[in-house]
Order: structure tokens, then sequence, then C-alpha cells
């Protein structure tokens, strides 16, 4: 029992000391003669061997043994340490890691026996000058220093190891910590230690530090502050100041911090209706208290990055030394503290990024010159706190991402479409390394390829709420940068209603909120393809209605719709439409009685089967439901088709008389529905606020409509059962305030439940599918394209595929550069084409209608964007139609018919070249 | 009389199922309940079982029965299953019951429907008949009822 708490005890110590051990060992390649280290990588060494001799793991011990040897010889200046030398002693400490991972699970060192791996570090010292003492001495019973190491190696250790056939067993190891601090604090030399310690060796009796003042090398001052240090950091090891904890502890801790959080806040819910003064301010303390202990319970949890970035010295060392690199890396912000458990999910995600970045990124020696670089390539890693999250950058100077490569291999693989890629802007293409199955690389190194790719890494990184982004300079390098949040447990989130229920919606995911009152809302909401979508600030903001997605799947479910479907099948109807259904059907019902047309009496007698029905119980009932006429109105509905049924009951009896007394009494009922359609629309449109949360999904934007918008809150994330985790538009489940349930969105999975989010290899896809190629469209089929009209009543298609964007400018953002109308968009001057003017190569009369808003229809070419400014977007259409050929007018491919209308075909390439031609004219009449 | 069997019992419609006392962590009675959108039917949401986040099953719907009448509030059962608390929801909460294995018998076969999967034995009790609600299948909802169906 008390062994297996020393073992664990020494283990946990031992790791923490390997991790430092490959730290320090790369430090001192860089730079041989850092005396400081090297008596750190000693005595860390030295503790190991002490405490597995002690321990009686006789490998463990003979391994560091040989080790500390080397050590010695190079602490004492009497070898200098060679890139070899340092492989080796990195390759044991692989060996010493390896041995405590098989003592925690089998409880013995391990089976084997290292023995080229002592050979090849016994030869290293053998290389140097014959035995000299490894700088331990006399023993320490009357030292002055009473330093550390009272677990010595004794004879059983000494016993075991091959190697540890030295005169040593005398030796306490203490002494040569004064030796060594005193030669750290440059009072001595190694080689005036090496002569203390060789004098002690003849059988001088005396302490190492009335050696050494006998010798004259140092003051008796030195002496008692060199003594002094030595306690104070013995102390500092053993000092109570710290405890180690249990992280199942702190879990524990925190689930508990969870549950007062909670409390607290339904006490405060409940104490805002009190008046109670000393109520209130007791559960402002508490409030307080509570803020506080629960931020240092977090801070219990929390680890500097440091922990986690020790490791890459080394991986990138080996990495380097692997692909013959020369890299150096550098950190900053490495004291950044992050929870444990986010430290732990990052960790294989970042490992890849390091790896990767001196893999493929940084290139060789060689090359770096041949670009004027310095051979050694740079790799930074930088950490900070920004808005609540932690970011982490990873940045080489290497050869940064060939966007060429990247979007022929993402085309080739048929990712994106070559369409989509010359439309992507540099950014866009960047991230495409994120996909699945997009590797830039050629050869597969045994680096990359380990089963975590860069898709992997973004995963990763989202599950736990972080996002990756990559920026890149040709030439000059890369950086990848992981935002992260802070901690999992407890997180900052926005409560909403819809459909009488609260969400939480994680705070990391919002973007902005939006409300849009009465008619605005009315106006705000418009229609692409039946898909809603606002205008935010010039750009089109899919909507989601969170009523809508929750509901389609639940009643669909069973009969495995998908919402798509259900949305886009059915004709989505207004009020308005609804109106004019509901006449035309009275229309046929008046031409059933003058026997014009026939119509089962079931189906007259169905308040369900109608048009009208048909949009009352679905989307009528779904979203107006709460609405006192919308109630009435079904009800009124229901009566009118039972004296329908009658009607046609009768008429089919063949009594025309009684269904014609009948039909005049069903005239005001269908008046009344009328009616109350039109009331229902008016109330809605006056009340009806729209309430629009914009979150982000996988960089893309999209817009949550939601009943209310409540608060935001701190709140306490708790994990759903298997059962409900299998749906993945929820991350989770929170108790509120008051004690209830509420569930957490999950914004990604509710985006791709939406589709708003889609693979892009989807997309790809359906484009392929959907059209030849971008030129010649003789026999379009099933294409979509975008209607337009321009001037007075012409109409115009365009290939949906060359569309780009659809945008609303203001008329005064035009701006002229070189005589031609430019605005700036994204970033970019875009020249604008009036497509009515080109067309019928008026003049430009820009100037005149500054002021009023255009329609702009972005058509983007390799890269570069043109605005065509139409009057007016009418439709987008999928229908399959033939191009007839017309080679008359310029800027026209032809015509067609779409939409059972005739259609002219816009060639953008030609209308560019008109109304090229009809600003030189201009130019000309000027 | 050897082996004798406790089962915590509770009313369905009119009818008497049990489980066994070692399954049941607590009976508590009616708490809110968070509908879980998207969920079938048969899991009516969530509790809040003193911080402990807990899915509510309503057996009324596993085994296809009826809903209760609005005013009818439910009962939580709250089980021991491998994927942690459930709770499930029934009519009335009976008492404790010891049984004796002699008056176990398998369930008939003309047991039809969602109960086939979810009921695994019967006993005859000297005035009733108690059925043994296996919860394993009553979680899942009695799904393999419903597919071989």
């Amino acid at each position: 029992m008390g062994d297996e708490e020393i073992i664990k005890e020494f283990l946990v110590e031992s790791y923490e000391n390997l991790d430092r051990l490959d730290q320090n060992l790369i430090v001192l390649e860089k730079d041989p003669g850092d005396r400081e280290t090297l008596a750190s990588i000693f005595r860390t060494i030295h503790t190991i061997k002490g405490t597995s001799g002690f321990l009686a793991f006789n490998k463990l011990e003979a391994v560091t043994h040989v080790g500390e040897s080397l050590l010695a010889r190079l602490r004492d200046g009497l070898l200098s340490l060679t890139p070899e030398m340092t492989t080796a002693l990195l390759a044991m400490v692989d060996a010493v890691r390896q041995m405590l991972e098989a003592v925690g699970t089998t409880g013995s060192d391990g089976g084997q026996d290292y023995k080229e791996l002592l050979e090849r570090l016994k030869a290293f010292q053998d290389g140097g000058k014959a035995d000299v003492p490894t700088g331990e001495t006399a023993t320490g019973t009357t030292e002055a220093a009473p330093g550390a190491a009272v677990r010595a190696p004794v004879s059983a250790a000494d016993a075991a190891g091959p190697a540890a056939t030295e005169k040593k067993k005398r030796y306490e190891p203490l002494p040569d910590r004064l030796g060594s601090l005193l030669v750290e604090q440059q009072r001595i030399t190694g080689g005036e230690l090496a002569l203390a310690l060789a004098k002690q060796e003849e059988g001088d009796k005396h302490p190492l530090g009335e050696i050494l003042l006998g010798l004259g090398l140092i003051t008796p001052e030195e002496l008692q502050e060199a003594l002094k240090t030595l306690n104070e950091s013995r102390n500092l090891a053993s000092d109570d100041a710290t405890v180690r904890v249990r992280v199942t502890q702190l879990d524990r801790l925190m689930n508990l911090m969870g549950e007062l959080v909670l409390t607290r806040n339904r006490i405060q819910q409940w104490v805002g209706n009190e008046n109670d003064s000393v109520l209130l301010s007791t559960s402002q303390r508490l409030n307080q208290i509570t803020s506080e202990l629960q931020e240092e319970v977090m801070k219990t949890r929390l680890q500097p990055i440091r922990n986690l970035w020790s490791k890459f010295p080394r991986a990138v060392r080996d990495v380097a030394l692997g692909c013959g690199k020369q890299v150096r890396i550098e950190m900053e912000g490495s004291a950044t503290e992050l929870d444990k458990t986010i430290i732990e999910a990052i960790k294989d995600p970042l490992t890849h990024l390091v790896r990767n970045a001196v893999d493929h990124g940084i290139e060789p020696a060689e090359a770096r010159r041949a670009a004027a670089k310095e051979p050694e390539g740079r790799l930074f890693l930088r950490a900070f706190h920004e808005g609540g999250q932690v970011n982490i950058e990873i940045t080489d100077d290497g050869a940064g991402l060939d966007y060429e490569k990247i979007r022929n291999k993402a085309i080739q693989k048929a990712l994106i479409s070559a369409d989509q890629a010359a439309r992507m802007s540099e950014r866009e293409i960047a991230n495409l390394i994120f996909l699945p199955g997009l590797s830039t690389t050629e050869k597969v190194s045994n680096v990359s390829g380990r089963g975590v790719g860069m898709d992997v890494v973004k995963t990763n990184i989202e599950k736990i709420g972080g996002t990756v982004d990559v920026r890149s300079k040709p030439g000059q390098g890369m950086t990848v940068r992981l935002k992260i949040p802070l901690t999992l447990a407890i997180i900052p989130a926005l409560v909403v209603t819809s459909a009488g229920d609260r969400y939480a919606i994680p705070q990391a995911s919002l973007l902005e909120l939006v409300r849009l009152e009465g008619r605005q809302a009315r106006k705000g909401i418009e229609r692409v393809h039946g898909a809603p979508v606002h205008r935010l600030r010039g750009r089109l903001l899919p909507l989601v209605y969170l009523n809508r997605e929750l509901k389609a799947g639940s009643a669909a479910q069973d009969a495995a719709a998908s919402p798509v479907a259900s949305s886009s099948g059915e004709e989505l109807l207004d009020f308005a439409q609804a109106r004019i259904r509901h006449e035309q059907w009275i229309g046929r019902l008046r031409q059933v009685l003058d026997g014009k047309l026939t119509l089962a009496v079931e189906q007259a007698g169905s308040p369900r089967e109608c048009a009208l029905g048909q949009w009352l119980y679905s989307a009528g009932l779904n979203d107006y439901g709460d609405i006192a006429e919308m109630q009435v109105l079904e009800a009124t509905h229901r009566h009118f088709h039972e004296m329908v049924r009658a009607v046609v009951a009768l008429r089919v009896k063949g009594d025309q008389r009684g269904a014609e007394r009948e039909f005049s009494q069903v005239e005001p009922l269908s008046k009344k529905i009328i009616d109350l359609l039109t009331i229902t629309e008016k109330k809605v449109s006056e009340t009806e606020n729209v309430n629009i949360v914009v979150l982000q999904a996988d960089d893309r934007p999209f817009g949550l409509v939601v009943d209310e918008v409540n608060d935001t809150e701190e709140i306490v994330v708790k994990p759903l059962s298997q059962q409900l985790k299998r749906i993945k538009t929820y991350a989770g489940a929170t108790i509120m305030g008051d004690g209830k349930v509420a569930l957490i969105l999950d914004v990604l999975g509710l985006a791709q439940r939406a589709h708003v989010v889609s693979e892009v290899r989807e997309r790809a896809v359906t484009e392929k599918e959907g059209k030849p190629s971008s030129g010649a469209a003789d026999g379009n089929q099933g294409n979509a394209v975008l209607l337009f009209q321009y001037g007075e009543k012409g109409r115009m298609a365009i290939d949906l595929a060359l569309v780009a964007r659809l945008e609303e400018l203001p008329g005064d953002t035009v701006e002229f550069a070189a005589g031609q109308e430019v605005v700036q968009y994204r970033g970019q001057i875009m020249p604008l084409v009036r497509v009515s003017e080109a067309l019928e190569s008026k003049r430009p009369k820009s100037a005149e209608n500054g002021r009023e808003s255009l329609h702009v229809v972005v058509y983007a070419d390799r890269g570069r964007s043109v605005g065509l400014v139409v009057d007016r977007i009418l439709d987008i259409v999928e229908e399959s139609f033939v191009t007839e050929r017309q080679t008359g007018r310029k800027g026209v491919l032809g015509s067609a018919v779409i939409q059972k209308r005739v259609t002219d075909i816009l060639d953008v390439p030609g209308l560019i070249a008109a109304a090229a031609a009809a600003q030189l004219s201009a130019a000309a009449h000027a | 009389m050897a082996n004798i069997r406790q089962f915590c019992t509770f009313c369905l419609e009119d009818q008497f199922f049990g489980v066994p006392v070692d399954e049941v962590q607590e009976v508590i009675r009616y708490q809110d309940i968070t509908r879980v959108p998207l969920m079938p039917d048969f899991v009516r949401g969530l509790i809040n079982l003193r911080g402990q986040i807990v899915t509510a099953i309503d057996l009324r719907r596993c085994l296809g029965m009826a809903d209760r009448r609005a005013d009818q509030l439910p009962m939580n059962v709250v089980v021991r299953t491998g994927d942690g608390a459930i709770s499930l929801l029934v009519d009335e909460i009976g008492d404790v019951l010891e049984v004796g294995e002699d008056s176990l018998e398998a369930p008939p076969e003309t047991l039809r429907g969602p109960a086939r999967s979810m009921v695994c034995g019967v006993y005859k009790l000297p005035e009733r008949l108690l059925f043994v609600l296996d919860t394993e299948q009553a979680v899942a909802g009695g799904d393999d009822a419903k597919k071989s169906n």
C-alpha cells in the first residue's frame, strides 16, 4: 500500500521531469555551453536514478546511471555535446519514459534491457577522457549542506546496473548539488569543482564546501549564500504551499460549483420580486461570492499552455531531423492558461499542426537559401487571451500555401467545381485544406498522414466550440489561428424562446441580434426560391425558423421526409394567395352546380383537401395558430365544408333547387372566411415582430428566427443521455433559474439540419450535374437561371452558376473610375454594367438616378467581379429549356421559353464588350 | 417459495406492472417536463432531478396505450440503466410487492404489439396479473417490437 503510493508519486513526478528533460536537452543542443540547463538535466536524471534504485527498478536505474555518467562528463567540461549525443540522450529519455509506463501498468520496469542504447551512451562517455569521478563525492553526513536526496542510491541500485561498477557506493549525491550550484553561480569552474572532488576522492574527509574554502576558491560568504539557496530550493520542493489534488476531485468541485450557480440563479429570480432589503442585499452578496468562487474554482482547473507546448521542441526537433530541415521553435504567451479538459482536447490537433508546419510548411535549408531566407526555419507559437477566448497561433515562415495547387487538387477531387474555385477568395481557398480528402503534398511522409488530417483538426477544435482559420502568404509562410473557449463547463449563453420552450445558444457562435418590427418584419423577409432570406447590410442572410426546424422533423420523422422536401415541395401560401385559392375553389363549386365539373361528395366535404385547407392545416395553423382569428377561421372553414358537402350531395341527387338554396347559404360563410384571412393578415403584419439571432456555423452566418430573445445567462452544460445525443441539434441541456430544464442548441448541427451549411462537396456535385459548361448553352437541361427585368419590359435570364451574389446597393455608392461606373465591393473595386443601357446601346444616364438603389447581379469571372445592374430581379427558376441561337444582338446568347414566356439568355462576356463599346462611343460624344 | 423477488409496482391504464426493486433509484411525484423536439413521441422530455437531468419516457406511449387525460399527472419511476438514470412515467404507484418465482410465467404467446418485447414475464397474483417490465426495452421505446410488427 505504502509502496504503491510511493511508486505513484514517483511516476507522476518523473513524468513531469521527463517533459522538462526533453525541453532542456533541446535547449542544451542549441547552446551546449548552457551550464544551468545542463545542471538541471543532470539533477533530473539523478533524482530518477536515485528513486528507481531505492524502489529497486534495476533496469531503470542502470539506464539512468549511464546517462548520468555521460552528463557528468559533459557538465565537467570533459566532453562537449554533439547532436548525436543529444539524440542518444533523448533516446535515453524515451527509454526511461517507456520503462515508467511499464512500471505504471505492470509494476515492473519491463523486459527490455536497452543494451544497444547503453552501449551507445557508454561509447560517447569513453570517447571522452578516461574514468574521472562523475561528480559525486564523499559521504555527505558531515556535509555542511544537508541537501536533498536522502533516499540515495544504495547498494541494491549499484549491484543491478551493468554499468554501475564504479566505486561509488559511499557517495552521497547531495554534495555535488552544492558543487553544481556553485558552478551555476559561476563562483567556481567545472575544473575547480573536479579538483575539489578529486581531493575528496583522495581521502579528504572534509565536506566539499570546506575543501573549496580551503583551496581558496570561494569565500565564506559565497558558501553561506550557496547553502542558503540550496536550502530554499529544497524547501520549495517539499513546501506546504502546493498540494496535489486528484482531477476527479476537481471535477466534483466543478459540478458542485455548477449546482451553486444554478441555485444562485434561482434565488436571484425569486428575489427580483421581493422588496425585503435585507434579503436583497444578502442575495447580492451571494451573487458576488458565487461569481468569485466560480472564478476561483475554474482557476484550479486551469493549466498553462506551456504544459502542452513543452512537448513541441522535442517533436519539432525529431520531425526536422527526420526530413533534414533546420527549425527553431519560439513561443510567446506560454503562461496563458486553459481548462485542463481543453488542453487535453487540443493536444492532438495542435501537435498535428506543429508537425505539419515543420514537415510541409518550412522548406529544406537549400530551398530557403535559394529564396533568400535564413537556412533555419522559424516556427512561432503564440497564445493570448482575447474576448473571453484563447487564441493560439501557429506561424511558420515556410513556403506558404500553394493556392493554385490546392485549387486544382480540390477540383480534381471533385470537392469544388471549377466555377466555384474561380469565385473563391484566397482565404476561402486556404480553408479548403480542412476538407476531408484534400492533401496538398504529393508525397506522404511518415510524419503527416498519421490519422489526424487537417479535417480532423478542424472537427476536433469545433467540437469544443472553437474555430480554425488559416492565412498564408505564398513564399512567406502560413499562420493557423485557433480560437478556443476558456472552459466548457460553464458557458455564457443566449436564452431564446420558440414555441413556448426555452433554448440556450452558446454565445460563442452568436454574431448579433436583429429585431424587425411591424411593417419592417413583412418587408425584411424575402424569399429566394422559397427559401426565406433577410438582407443584412446588403448581404443575403439565409433564415432558419427554429420552430419549424424543430417541428418539421418530429412530424415527419416516421416518414423520414427531409425538411427540405416538405418546404420546397408544397407551395408556401401567404394570406393573399390563400384568399385567391379560396375564391377559385368557390368558382369551381359554382361550376359543379352548373354541371360543368363533378366533385365527389367526400372531397367536397373535407376541410383538408382544398388548397386553403392544405395550407391551413400545415403552415397556416403552425405559424399563426396562436392568433384567435385563426382558430375561428379553422372552425368556420370546417363548417363551410359541411355545408358544401350538403350542396354537392343535393346536386348529386339531382336536387338542383335544393343545392342552389344551400349554396346561397354557403356564400356568406365564404365571405366570412375571406374577411377572417384579411383580419388575420393585418394582425400578423402589425404584431409580428421578427427576432433574428444571427449565428455563425462553419464560417457561414445565418439567421435563426425565434419567438423571443430572453437574456444572456451563465449556464452549466450538462450532457444528454445517449438516446438524445443522436440528435445533432442539441449540444446538451442545462437547468434554468426556475429549476426547469432547457436544451442547448448545437449551432452547427442545427445549421446542417436546416441545410444552411452543406458540405462543399454536395454543392459541387449538384452544380456539376446542373450545367454542362458556362459558355455555349445550346441545350440547357434543368438548369437554374436567374430571371431579371431590364428596361421597361425586357425579360432576361442568366445562368445561376455564373451569379456570385445578388446585392442591393445604394445609388450613392456609385463612383467613377476611368470614366466607368464602379462601386467598392468587399474590398475590391467592382465595375458596374447597366444591362439595359448596354443592350440598347444607350448613353449611360447614371447620374440622374443616383438616389435610387441598384439591383446588382454580381458576376464573377476568374476572381474578378462585375456588377450587372438590372432593373428588377424577377425569379430564380429551374427549368429545362432549349436556347435558340441568335446572333444579331450583342450580349444576347439567344432566347428560350422559360416559364412559358420568351426570355433572352444573357451572354455576359458579350455584354461586357458591348458595354465597353457603348462607353467608348459615349466618350467619343463627350 | 425459495426465490422471492421484490417489485416496485405501478399502474398503466388498468394494467398492473412491476420493475425489480433493485433497478429503481427512486419514485417521485410529477415534475415539469421540458419537451425535446425531434425525438420519438415516447420520449416526453427532460426533468430536473435535483440538478441531474433525466430523460422521461412515457410508458403509455411505449406500450401503444392512449395518452392520459390532461389533468392526470404522471408519476416518475426513476430507474438505473446502462445509460444513466431514466424516468418512466406511469399513472399510479403501487406497493412494493414480494412475489415468489413459482407464480412466474412467460408472457402468453398471444401478447401482441409493443408490449410483446417489453414484458418479460407475468406473475399470477391472487387478484390480478403483474407484468414484469424489461426496463432496457422500455427505454428503447420497444424498438424491437415496432420493427417486427
